[in-house]
């Protein structure tokens, strides 16, 4: 797999804060690649490193073969960017920005009002950008970082302040992005994003990066725990549970266990228990690790505090 | 350089001004209207040969007129380049193939067009109203103020690139400009000053651009004001080297 992006020993300062330590990765051609940790870890300065709107301290980068210092303009021109926070003027209409867009870049731009159709954007071109909603300006910018018909795309903390609705359409459009073979850059401080877009992620925090996997191979190397919860009156079930090979704790509060172990197979072995000793179960439910965990484990605090 | 996008981004922001709730009416509609009624009040008092003999009326008012609608459209682009900056705006138009001149060409060209309008529309009014009944040596006047808005402008800039946030944009900028006319000439002729102002109305550089002006619309030769034209360079010169290396996109 040819790799797109590659980031070896970046380091970015300001002033006595160190933004970005020594921070190195790859990004593979085709895949969405996810940046993430908490806010001020350092993510958008990386980000915007890479996309050439900041010059690092040290270290080297290189996207689609180019320097984003050097060749900023050769860059700017196949890569598709939104920005974290980004406004556009008050009132420039949605037409507008994209027609401008459009004209910006030196191959034939993809067509605008299909790329607003898909965007659900047709009835608003006339809109000014302050009357969008939230989820309308995240679209439109999407349509502004996909004018270009990009290589790679970049986006930053893309659904923030968004309804779980608007989260989710936009979600699909990133994964449509990925389908038309592009590659995609991301940043986000929600777990839960990064585990359902994210091909691979790499958990940066003070501005260092402390894992990069699949977020699965993540999870499976740091959380092999696996939680079972179920209800029973049945008086015999603890010591049964208790015998069950990998399991760690049980605990049991009135007729609720709590079976904790680890390995993919303690579920199964639990449901095997059950059935082979015929216990009557009034609920049951598993409780998975996810990124989340894996977060919590590495850094020893959730990504929220 | 390659300007591509700049004829499509200054017209964007020309309709986005003109969108604006005030935006033509205060920048164009107030001063040609103010012109208007002012011309009509003093045409009404005064007899005609005394309008012919009044210098102010003569000379002093089309260059304050000129001066003000400078200003006022250079304090507007110190106020839009702070905002833009602090909505994020001016760094999303640089994350393109824009090329950052680009950006700020297009701002400089919307107010010389606005600036242009409503200098144009004036005179069109002024004919009406004011029987200044002198030879105006219109396309000298035309450069002459367009050298000494290029020299405003670049103090604007300086301006916008070193106000920490919108708020302050105008307020600072309204500080630094307005006083400057008071000493410039254009009220009291430089030399009549006291020493002491004297020596700071000849710092600063509207003291050159109204002096340049006035000669001009008096009908002067420019060899008379080669002085004041190389002073007004030399600011822009300057001002514009600070601001590059001074101006924040964030």
């Amino acid at each position: 797999m040819r790799s797109v992006i590659q980031v070896s020993g970046v380091r970015k300062t300001y002033g006595p804060t160190v933004a970005v330590d020594e921070v190195s990765f790859e990004v593979n051609n085709g895949e969405i690649f996810g940046l993430i940790g908490p806010n001020g870890a350092g993510k958008t300065t990386t980000m915007e490193c890479i996309e050439g709107l900041r010059t690092p301290d040290c270290g080297s980068i290189s996207v689609l073969g180019l320097d984003p210092f050097r060749e900023v303009y050769e860059l700017q021109d196949r890569i598709g960017v939104q920005l974290q926070q980004a406004q556009l003027q008050k009132r420039i209409k949605v037409w507008e920005a994209v027609d401008l867009w459009a004209s910006l870049y030196g191959k034939k731009a993809t067509d605008a009002e299909h790329l607003l159709g898909q965007l659900g954007l047709t009835d608003k071109r006339n809109a000014w950008f302050m009357n969008l909603s939230g989820g309308q300006k995240q679209r439109l910018f999407i349509a502004l970082a996909l004018i270009n018909d990009p290589e790679v795309v970049f986006l930053d903390e893309l659904t923030t302040g968004l309804d779980p609705q608007a989260r989710r359409a936009i979600w699909d459009l990133v994964r449509g992005i990925r389908e038309r073979g592009k590659t995609v850059f991301l940043t986000t401080h929600l777990m839960e994003e990064a585990e359902r877009l994210c091909d691979r992620v790499a958990i940066i925090e003070h501005g260092r990066i402390i894992e990069i996997d699949s977020p699965e191979k993540l999870v499976a190397r740091h959380c092999p725990e696996r939680t079972v919860v179920l209800s029973t009156s049945d008086p015999s079930a603890e010591e049964l549970f208790r015998a069950i090979q990998g399991v760690e704790h049980v605990t049991r509060s009135d007729s609720r266990f709590t079976v904790r172990g680890r390995g993919d197979d303690l579920v199964t072995e639990v449901i095997h228990c059950l059935s082979e000793n015929r216990i009557r179960v009034t609920d049951f439910r598993t409780i998975l690790p996810n990124l989340e965990d894996v977060f919590l484990k590495l850094t020893g605090h959730s990504i929220r505090e | 350089m390659t300007l591509r996008g700049l004829w499509k981004l200054t017209w964007i922001e020309i309709k986005i001004f003109l969108r604006e709730p005030l935006g033509a009416f205060g920048s164009i509609g107030v001063p040609v209207l103010v012109f208007l009624v002012t011309g009509r009040l003093i045409g009404r008092g005064l007899p005609p040969s005394a309008l012919a003999t009044s210098s102010f009326i003569r000379v002093g008012l089309p260059v304050l007129a000129s001066v003000l609608i400078t200003i006022s459209a250079v304090l507007s682009l110190v106020t839009i380049v702070s905002i833009y900056r602090e909505g994020g705006i001016l760094k999303r138009l640089r994350a393109t193939p824009l090329r950052p001149q680009t950006i700020l060409t297009a701002h400089v060209l919307v107010k010389l067009i606005l600036t242009a309008a409503t200098l144009a529309l004036m005179v069109l009014a002024g004919k009406r109203y004011y029987p200044i009944g002198v030879r105006v040596p219109f396309f000298s006047f035309t450069l002459a103020l367009l050298i000494s808005t290029w020299s405003i402008l670049s103090i604007g800039f300086l301006i916008a690139s070193i106000v920490p946030t919108a708020r302050f944009a105008q307020p600072i900028g309204a500080v630094i400009l307005y006083p400057m006319i008071g000493i410039s000439g254009l009220f009291l002729p430089v030399d009549s000053l006291p020493p002491a102002m004297h020596a700071v109305a000849r710092a600063l550089p509207l003291t050159y651009a109204v002096s340049l002006l006035q000669g001009i619309w008096n009908g002067d030769p420019w060899s008379a004001h080669l002085g004041d034209v190389a002073a007004l360079v030399v600011v822009f010169v300057i001002c514009t080297a600070l601001s590059a290396k001074v101006f924040r996109w964030e």
